[in-house]
Formats: structure tokens, C-alpha cells, sequence
């Protein structure tokens, strides 16, 4: 199996309405040297009664039906690029293909007299580096598949956690990633609840994994890797937490052992609340979130209090590194995990993962990503990362956000909001990063 | 006696398909697929630009050697099915080999129809089914001066076409008062016959032939209206119909094809049908219909195989649509769906002014029925889906009828993400 590079389209960012047409014209441009619309290979159309435009372009399908209805072996399908193939030479003009095709991806150009479709222009695709908004992206996180897809799912094929969660992705990719030579402490939470810490007497992960309290998860891995030191084994001590067991009633522990440097892997998946037990909040849930516990009424609206920054107080520990990531921008957390573990042989590093709930926030399962992605394209939750010594650094460019209701309207837990909710929340979102950009040097 | 877990009788479309959709969920059961011809796998559907030269045989080929190897598909070609023992879960070849199986497709597609026309078997013509046919009249091409075609169906058309650029005279002699019967309306049928009297194709249309008889290195053709036309290649292209002589002593239930439900079951146990062999749903009537065309036979070899893999991905066979997507003298004209307006469909129709560019499309219920074009853009699969999928376009109504290539393309892709 071989992933594949692809051009995405977000539909919400598109200023089609604008009538920008940059990617129309330079895709024209590439393929035929005029500014001609009849020539480009992307076609973006209106969409219905004020809805977000829509594209026509060749998704260079997996198993492509216009490929099937080729009768010509014209059109192939590239094991090494992905890509659809077309041998003019092959060709007999019958139009078959584009019987197969439902994305209007391969058409007949009448001045050419012959059909046309997208080549990816061999890798850097015109049409994306012409978006002026970023709704074109190309998408190379088929590598991440293609070079990890070999080494082995540590955590165990079951487990029991709700359809579309956001922390089972996290657990399997970052453990697979870190690798078998690692001592996993889950302290009470989402995690062991669905299952790492095992049923029956047996574990749930192919590593030794083991369940502390909130309270001391950072301090019993602070004390095991120094046993493995003295017994001359290189072991990655890593915390798989909730944002309970790592900014409240777990941070004491957590704050010990930043301040003293020790050689941990913390990894805190943020879902802004104890989802585990029954949604109540913690200190990471955000202002006017509805939560069983900061319920929505006629006198509370949702929580009242903004959302502790626990990636920062980390970052204010001085220690080796710290970063914040999101299950939408896949690439950026793999780097961000290998810089972490091997800052972790130095001394204490520190990921903080955004990791949106569908079951608590109220979003259908099949969103989880979406809600990630909007999260950080409306600065809600801003990607960057500090290394010890050096200044904060974004990964993902904090100019141009989204307005805070595109990250707000995908859940449930923020339907109640008002007006002067929101007003607050922007407020909110717009002082943080201003404070991020101090860390930054970017004022 | 061979054994096999998967027999697939063809090895075109419909065949190399369902190989390869039991190939993606069931990587060990073998699988054996037996093709009466001896070259490698290609599609009738090429058959005609053989003829003319465009295309050559050794590239067209739709599977090459090692696509069997690296899926474990053990080809027998140069042999054909010839009787089924059903109860035993038998097939005996021509060549007298014996197979064993577990779960049998027949997807064995359709041959010539030779009209019972008088003199005819007597005389030497060439149809156009196979490789070896196409070579052959490639080969005889080169030679003539002048040919008949008879049939103005989709082969009877291509091939005529194919011919004139070979640099022959060329007549087409048709029963129907239009080509494309079926595919087209008559207005569309009148652009296409156009063209091809401005290419120096004659089109007898309406006319029937009486008798046929060899005259010299070719043949003189006999017309109802006393008319007689003499030419040195004969190209008999009446339509096409499955042999099906080796379901005799079986249950399989057969009509003009063989008869298949919506997985494509036949009606004996552990025997299914796919692609111009068999006679499935018509998407438009309770009668089962005769399709032939080649996205179909991937659809119908896709459902057999995922059935006969036990996929729970199985969306059953939605039935059969005509489509045609007809290129002929640098012109297209598509037709997907219905072509003809009955009682209860809406029917919109645009001429441009130099009755070069045709659209009309046909409503039911706001939902789309048929459309066809000629020299207009068009997505044929989109339109398709549309009809398939029975969206109803109450909401765009307006939009679809004004622009139906931007407004289909809209809501296919709505409905994608």
C-alpha cells in the first residue's frame, strides 16, 4: 500500500464569490499559455442559494472508474505518484472516461480535441500556489502513511473508545511513533477508560503501561526513568494525559518535574474537560462552554471563566521543549513528536494536543478532524512550539483566522453563546495570540 | 479434474473487473478466468480504431501478463466454456479440460447477429467482435476501394467511420430511418447522419437489402427498392446477441441474455452473470433489458464479484441507463439515459443557430430522466449519478435546465464532501 499527495479544497475559505478565479487562470495559463477558463483542469461552480462554491477536478481516485471505462489503456493509474495518467498517443477520443468519472475530473476540451485532466503539474500543482485565501492545499501527508505504515500499532486493535474519538488517534499514533522501548503511565481518564491499562488482567498496549493517580503520573515516570538510567537502559518514560491529570489536580507533579528537567515524554490530550466521568468542567475548559457542571440555564450561560493556558505555564517552566499540536495538521505533530522525544533524552518535554470530543462537545463523530482544523485556522488554537532557550515559534501562520464562529458553530457545547459571548471569546482569542506574539518577538 | 474457488468465463470489461474486486477482499481463493481468445485482454470497444490504423493490437492490451501473476489469477486463454454441470459444480472447456468450482461468473459477452438475408452464406464478409476480426478487416481494408456497412448501430457507425479514414468509398445501408436508434432522437440522429454525408459516407437509411450475392473479389447487395450496390468488403454490423449454447441442460434461465437479479445471481446456485451477456434490470421498466455498453459491464462485473466475495460493501445493481458517449468526424454527441419523451416527462430542447449544438433534457417529477447533447461539454458520469441516484432537482430546477454541466457539477460534488 502506497499513500498519495493531493490537492485539497476548503470550500469555506474559497473567494469563487469574489470572483478570484486565480486558480482557474493559472492553471490555464500552465496548460495552455492563455488566460483561457477552457483550458484549466480545476473548475470551481457556484455553489446553491448562497452555499459555499463546489470544484470540479480530478481526485485521482484509488480505484478509478474512468481508468475501468477506458477501453484504450489510455488512462492508467501511477502506482509510484497516485496520479491518473493520460497517453495522448493512446487515445481514441471516445469519451468513455468521462462516463466514469462523478467529479467532473476528466472533461473534452473542444480547441484541444481531446479530454484533459489534472496532472498535479508533477508535484507542485499551479492552481494551489495561485489561492490567494489557502481553500487549495496540497496535502503530503501521505508520507507520514507510506513511512510509518510498517511499524507496529502498539495499543491493541479494540478498544472501547466512543466512535470518532479524537484520543484513540493520538494514542495509536504517537505510541507507534515513539516506539516499543517505552514505559507508559495513563493516569485516570479518557484513556485508560477505553481500555490502555487493559481488561481481564491483560494490558491494552504491547508496551508496559501503567495507571497512576491524577495526582502523581509526571513524578512515578520522573522515578522510573531514573531507575532505567541506573540500570543502563535507554527507556522513553512517556504520560499519556488527560487535561485533569496534567493542569489540575495532576499538575503539582507536573510542575515538579518540568522545573527539574526530568527525562519525560508529557503528552497532555486536551479535550477541556472530564469527559471520562460525565463532562464536568476542569480548568481547561473554555469560557461559555456548556459542561454538566457549568450547565446552561436561565441565570448561567455556560462556564464563566476563561480557559487556563496550560501550554504556556509549561513553556514558562524553561523546560527542553514544549509545543502545542492538533490531530488536523498530522505532518506538524510528527515533527513536532520527534523533536519532543529527543528532547525528552535531554530532559522534560511537553506536547499539548487540542483534541476536540464529540461525545462531551456535542459533534457528530465524523467531524472530529473538521472541528480540529477550524480550531486552529480561528486561532482558537494556535500551533507552535519552544525549545529551551530559544523564542516561541507558530507552525501554523496565525494571520488571516477564520472569525471564531466557524470553530464555535461545529458544537454543541457552545449553542447557547450570545452575542456578547462571542464578542468576549474573540476578545479572548485575539489577546492570546497577542501575548503569544510577545513570546514570539513579533510585536 | 482442475479445481478452482472463483471461475471466470471472459476476460473483457465485466470479467477483469469482478477479478479485480475479489482480488481486494479475498486475496487467497484462486481464481481462474478462461477467454476464448488467444490475445491478450481488450475491448470490443477498440475494436474499429484497430481497423482504421490509430490503434495497434500489442498496445491496447487492458491486462498485461504480470497484472495476473501479481494477483495470484490463473488466465487459460485460446479456450471457451462450453457445458455446465451444475449439480456437480462443473464446466468442461472446448479443449476438453475440466474445471471444478466453488462460485462461477459468466461473463462471456455477446457475439454478431448475421441477418438471415438471402445469398449471404454464401458470401464473404467480415463482422467486427474480435481482435481477429479487426485485424482481418484492417488487413482487407487496405486492399478495397469500396465498402458496405450494414447497420447504423454503434459498431455498424464506427466502423464506417474508421473505414472512410482507412480512404475507402463508404455506404451505410440501415432498415431505420435514423442512425443510433434508441441513443439519439431524430433531430440529434440528423446532425450525426450530416456529418457523415459531408465526409463523403453515403447513408441509405430506410433501406432494406433482399439479397447478397459474390461477385468477383467482392459481393453485389440486392436492395428492397431495386437499387444494388457493388463493393469489394462487406462489413455486417446488425447488432449483437449472447451465445449462450453452453447453458443447454442447466437451470439457468435465459431470454435474449441471461436473465440476473440485482447481484447479479442467475437463477442456479452459485452461478452469477455480468456484462453483455445477460439480461438485467432496466432502470426504467419492470422488463429486463439487453445493455451492452461498457461502463455497465464494470458496474455489473463490480456487484457480481462483491456478491460472490460476500463484500458487505454490496450496493445492489440500481439497473441498467443507456448512455452513449459518440465521437465521430472531431464531434460528440452524448446521450445519457432516456432519449425520447413519453407521457409525463418534461421535455427542453436548445438548437444553436448552425445546427451544430444540440441539448435536451427530459424531467420527470423534477427528477432527471435523459439528456443529450451534441457539441456541448457535458460530464456523461455525472449525469449519470443524477438519474441514478434519483436527486431530485426541485431546489436548482432553474439552474440545471440553464447551465446543467455547472449545476451537476455543484451537486456532486455537495454530495461528495
Amino acid at each position: 500500500m502506497t499513500a498519495y499527495n493531493t490537492i485539497a479544497f476548503d470550500p469555506s475559505r474559497c473567494e469563487l464569490c469574489n470572483d478570484c478565479d486565480a486558480c482557474i487562470t493559472a492553471c490555464a495559463q500552465v496548460k495552455s499559455g492563455t488566460d483561457n477558463p477552457l483550458h484549466s483542469r480545476i473548475k470551481i461552480v457556484a455553489g446553491f442559494n448562497g452555499n459555499d462554491p463546489e470544484l470540479a477536478l480530478c481526485r485521482q481516485c484509488g480505484d478509478p472508474e474512468c481508468v475501468k471505462s477506458c477501453p484504450s489503456t489510455a488512462l492508467t493509474k501511477n502506482p509510484e505518484t497516485g496520479m491518473i495518467d493520460w497517453e495522448k498517443s493512446l487515445c481514441v477520443d471516445c469519451l468513455l472516461c468521462t462516463v466514469g468519472c462523478t467529479y467532473g475530473g476528466i472533461t473534452y476540451n473542444a480547441t484541444l480535441k481531446h479530454v484533459a485532466k489534472c496532472d498535479l503539474c508533477d508535484g507542485d500543482p499551479a492552481c494551489v500556489k495561485a489561492c490567494p485565501s489557502g481553500a487549495l492545499t496540497y496535502v503530503t501527508s501521505a508520507s507520514i502513511f507510506n513511512e510509518q505504515h510498517e511499524r507496529e500499532d502498539l495499543f491493541v486493535p479494540g478498544l472501547s473508545a466512543c466512535q470518532g474519538c479524537n484520543s484513540e488517534m493520538i494514542m495509536r499514533h504517537s505510541l507507534r511513533k515513539v516506539g516499543p522501548d517505552t514505559v507508559l503511565a495513563t493516569p485516570p481518564g479518557c484513556i485508560p477508560g477505553m481500555g490502555s491499562v487493559g481488561f481481564n488482567g491483560t494490558t491494552g498496549t504491547k508496551v508496559p503501561v501503567f495507571h497512576p493517580l491524577l495526582t502523581n503520573t509526571a513524578s512515578m515516570l520522573a522515578g522510573l526513568k531514573k531507575q532505567y538510567n541506573r540500570m543502563g537502559r535507554n527507556v522513553t518514560a512517556m504520560a499519556l494525559a488527560g487535561d485533569g491529570g496534567a493542569g489540575d489536580v495532576g499538575f503539582q507533579s507536573l510542575s515538579g518535574a518540568a522545573e527539574r528537567n526530568d527525562q519525560v515524554l508529557f503528552i497532555c490530550v486536551d479535550n477541556e474537560g472530564y469527559m471520562n466521568t460525565g463532562m464536568q468542567a476542569s480548568g481547561s475548559t473554555s469560557y461559555g462552554s456548556w459542561t454538566t457542571t457549568t450547565p446552561v440555564g436561565s441565570q448561567m450561560k455556560g462556564k464563566r471563566t476563561g480557559q487556563k493556558n496550560l501550554a504556556m505555564i509549561m513553556m514558562n517552566h524553561n523546560c527542553e521543549y514544549v509545543a502545542t499540536a492538533s490531530t488536523a495538521f498530522v505532518e506538524d505533530y510528527y515533527e513536532k513528536l520527534d523533536k519532543a522525544l529527543e528532547a525528552s533524552e535531554r530532559g522534560f518535554a511537553y506536547l499539548h494536543i487540542y483534541s476536540p470530543c464529540p461525545t462531551g462537545w456535542r459533534f457528530p463523530s465524523s467531524q472530529t478532524i473538521e472541528v480540529c482544523r477550524k480550531g486552529v485556522e480561528t486561532n482558537f488554537a494556535p500551533l507552535w512550539e519552544y525549545e529551551r532557550g530559544g523564542e516561541l515559534r507558530f507552525t501554523h501562520s496565525i494571520d488571516n483566522p477564520l472569525p471564531v464562529e466557524a470553530y464555535l458553530n461545529l458544537s454543541g457545547k457552545y449553542r447557547h453563546v450570545s452575542e456578547e459571548q462571542l464578542a468576549h471569546i474573540q476578545e479572548q482569542v485575539n489577546e492570546r495570540v497577542k501575548t503569544l506574539k510577545r513570546f514570539a518577538g513579533m510585536n | 479434474m482442475n479445481t478452482t474457488h472463483y471461475l471466470i468465463a471472459g476476460a473483457s470489461h465485466a470479467g477483469l473487473e469482478a477479478a479485480h474486486r475479489i482480488r481486494l477482499v479475498d486475496e487467497t481463493s484462486p481464481i481462474t478466468m478462461v477467454t476464448r481468445d488467444a490475445h491478450p485482454p481488450y475491448s470490443p470497444t477498440i475494436l474499429p480504431y484497430v481497423v482504421s490504423g490509430q490503434s495497434e493490437p500489442g498496445r491496447v492490451v487492458l491486462r498485461k501478463p504480470d497484472w495476473f501473476e501479481q494477483h495470484n489469477i490463473n488466465l487459460v486463454s485460446d479456450d471457451e466454456l462450453v457445458a455446465i454441470d451444475e449439480a456437480q459444480r462443473q464446466v468442461t472447456l472446448k479443449s476438453g479440460q475440466q474445471w471444478q468450482y466453488e462460485k462461477l461468473l459468466l461473463a462471456t459477452g455477446a457475439d454478431p447477429i448475421i441477418p438471415p438475408i438471402p445469398g449471404l452464406e454464401k458470401t464473404p464478409f467480415h463482422v467486427l467482435r474480435t481482435m481477429q476480426h479487426a485485424v482481418a478487416l484492417r488487413d482487407h481494408a487496405g486492399k478495397a476501394k469500396r465498402a458496405v456497412v450494414l447497420g447504423a448501430g454503434l459498431i455498424g457507425m464506427h466502423g464506417a467511420e474508421n473505414l472512410r479514414h482507412a480512404g475507402l468509398e463508404v455506404t451505410i445501408v440501415e432498415m431505420c430511418d435514423q442512425v443510433l436508434p434508441g441513443y439519439f432522437d431524430s433531430r440529434a440522429a440528423s446532425v450525426i447522419e450530416e456529418a457523415f454525408n459531408d465526409n463523403g459516407i453515403r447513408m441509405l437509411m430506410g433501406s432494406r437489402v433482399v439479397e447478397v450475392e459474390p461477385e468477383g473479389e467482392g459481393c453485389r447487395i440486392q436492395l428492397e427498392n431495386g437499387d444494388s450496390l457493388e463493393t469489394e468488403l462487406l462489413l455486417v454490423a446488425t447488432g449483437v446477441r449472447p451465445q449462450l449454447d453452453f447453458l443447454a441442460g442447466t437451470s439457468v434461465a435465459n431470454d435474449q441474455g441471461i436473465l440476473v437479479d440485482d447481484r447479479m445471481r442467475t437463477s442456479a446456485d452459485n452461478i452469477w452473470a455480468a456484462g453483455d451477456v445477460t439480461q438485467a434490470t432496466d432502470f426504467y421498466g419492470d422488463k429486463p433489458v439487453m445493455m451492452g455498453i461498457l461502463p455497465d459491464a464494470v458496474t455489473q462485473g463490480a456487484v457480481a464479484a462483491m456478491d460472490m466475495s460476500e463484500d458487505h460493501a454490496l450496493k445492489p445493481y440500481a439497473g441498467g441507463v443507456p448512455i452513449n458517449t459518440y465521437t465521430f468526424f472531431g464531434q460528440q454527441a452524448i446521450s445519457v439515459g432516456q432519449s425520447m419523451a413519453e407521457d409525463g416527462i418534461e421535455e427542453l430542447t436548445r438548437l444553436d443557430d448552425d445546427n451544430r449544438g444540440y441539448l435536451k433534457i427530459l424531467l420527470r417529477d423534477n427528477q432527471l430522466h435523459g439528456i443529450s447533447s451534441i457539441n456541448q461539454e457535458m460530464d456523461a458520469g455525472i449525469m449519470w449519478q443524477l438519474i441514478l441516484r434519483r436527486v431530485d432537482l426541485t431546489p436548482v430546477r432553474d439552474a440545471f435546465i440553464e447551465r446543467p454541466l455547472e449545476t451537476g457539477r455543484a451537486l456532486m460534488s455537495s454530495t461528495w464532501r
